[in-house]
């Protein structure tokens, strides 16, 4: 039977981009763009990605039930890609629109990186956007075949911090070292734009469709 | 270690069709939008800026049309510009694919717009275009306003003060172009890039002027920009998105190569 990629669409902007790239690099998997909770649940492979603040995105989730397909995703093993604002969904708290409890998939938080900035001393522009570089903070299927400190598309205010270390599949430098990619089991969450990262986010996302938790 | 710079090629297209002449040697049709910005990937921009000229109204089917084409073969961000005023006009550009939209003189006309924007679809999506032009004497202190139309019409409004009010409204990103230097190929306009990129806290593009690779490099280094946006340079074939990189990079800036 032919796999089924959901890519959760909860009303927050560019999916088409999530969607284009997954087609581009799927052999033979369904892409489906779909909002329903049951869809999501149904999926062999379910990928989160979100645009937007934080307050709308967890509201809509809530709204919808698709919060709990999420948690449900999570728990039965699947594989679940978070991309950008999914990501810091999928963490505990945001500091975003005055505070924000997040999912909690992770039991990082995510700060500012303005404020974070102001501690260096060097000003530099918010949002965090364009090219910055990977590292990578541990073997991982993921990462197959993309250079150690390969260049990813960022564009981003908020970033995660207080994530545990061995949680933490990738650090990106931007006046400070802040988790560029989260995984924990079969859940795998980056701060970039995969989807926009030209042949190194083809090759994580082709990566992401063979990956076998 | 860290943020590259940016080089942005940027696309005039006029009812599906680029127009300005893209001069690629190898080329199978240079009015394809698809096919210049495919070429553009291939060669290592970081972004590319899709500005729509198309004066009819049906052309905007064509241009959304355009971009899902391109959106769908070319992973790398794109912006698309031109005749951008309502907010439906924005998602229906995000929904085909664009990652950025960039407003002019509809911010011109009712700052408020960029605001709802900001609100609606976030920081991340809204660039502001501010076409300004000097116009203080030599002996004054330098002064910029914005003007539309094309660079004819002045509205009054000081350059670097609109730059500010626009990021306090939820610009997430400013193209400034100076309409003193497009199309001259004497470079950026460095005071002016200078004066707004220090004044604004998000990343500035510069663009209006490129003749040659150093111009790239003053951009950055002098005028303090994150990002090069060129079109003739490139159209052209005088140089090649690689060749600036390496120039750039050989002049100590951070780039994507």
């Amino acid at each position: 039977m032919t796999e089924v990629v959901a890519v959760i669409d909860y009303g927050m902007g560019n999916l088409h981009s999530a969607s284009k790239a997954l087609e581009k690099v799927a052999s033979g998997q369904t892409i489906l763009i779909t909002s329903d909770p049951d869809q999501v649940r149904a999926a062999d492979r379910v990928v989160f990605p979100g645009v937007g603040a934080i307050r709308d995105c967890i509201a809509v989730l809530r709204d919808t039930g698709l919060d709990q397909a999420i948690h449900d995703v999570v728990a039965a093993g699947k594989p679940l890609l978070g991309i950008c604002v999914g990501m810091q969904a999928l963490l505990a708290r945001s500091e975003e629109n005055n505070g924000i409890d997040c999912l909690g998939v992770f039991s990082g938080q995510v700060s500012f990186l303005g404020e974070m900035l102001g501690e260096t001393g060097n000003k530099l522009k918010v949002p965090h956007m364009g090219w910055n570089q990977v590292q990578q903070g541990m073997a991982h299927p993921m990462w197959a075949g993309i250079a150690d400190n390969a260049r990813f598309y960022f564009v981003h205010s908020y970033c995660a911090t207080d994530v545990p270390e061995s949680e933490v599949a990738g650090y990106c430098d931007y006046g400070r070292r802040f988790a560029a990619a989260v995984t924990r089991d079969n859940v795998f969450a980056v701060q970039f734009h995969p989807e926009k990262s030209a042949d190194a986010g083809l090759t994580l996302l082709e990566n992401f469709l063979r990956w076998q938790p | 270690m860290g943020l590259a710079k940016r080089i942005i090629p940027c696309l005039d297209v006029d009812d599906g069709r680029v127009v300005k002449g893209v001069q690629f040697v190898d080329i199978r049709d240079a009015g394809d939008p698809v096919e210049v910005a495919k070429r553009y990937n291939d060669a290592g921009a970081d972004e590319i800026t899709f500005l729509d000229i198309t004066a009819s109204h049906e052309g905007r089917d064509t241009t959304l049309h355009t971009v899902e084409q391109i959106a769908s073969q070319v992973f790398i961000p794109l912006t698309v510009g031109g005749g951008v005023r309502t907010l439906e006009d924005i998602r229906n550009l995000l929904n085909a694919g664009a990652d950025k939209v960039g407003i002019n003189s509809a911010a011109v006309h009712n700052p408020e717009f960029v605001r709802e924007a900001a609100e609606r679809f976030g920081s991340q999506c809204i660039v502001v275009a501010i076409d300004a032009k000097k116009v203080s004497a030599e002996s004054e202190p330098n002064r910029w306003e914005i003007f539309t139309h094309g660079g004819r019409k002045p509205t009054g409004l000081d350059a670097v003060e609109w730059a500010k009010r626009m990021t306090d409204y939820g610009a997430g990103e400013i193209l400034l172009t100076s309409m003193d230097r497009d199309g001259t190929k004497n470079g950026f306009d460095i005071a002016l890039t200078r004066a707004i990129s220090d004044a604004v806290p998000v990343p500035v593009i510069a663009s209006g002027g490129v003749g040659n690779l150093q111009h790239l490099v003053d951009g950055v280094i002098q005028g303090g920009a994150d990002a090069v946006l060129a079109a003739s340079i490139f159209h052209f074939a005088e140089y090649t998105v690689a060749d600036a990189k390496r120039y750039m990079q050989n002049a100590g800036i951070e780039m994507r190569l």
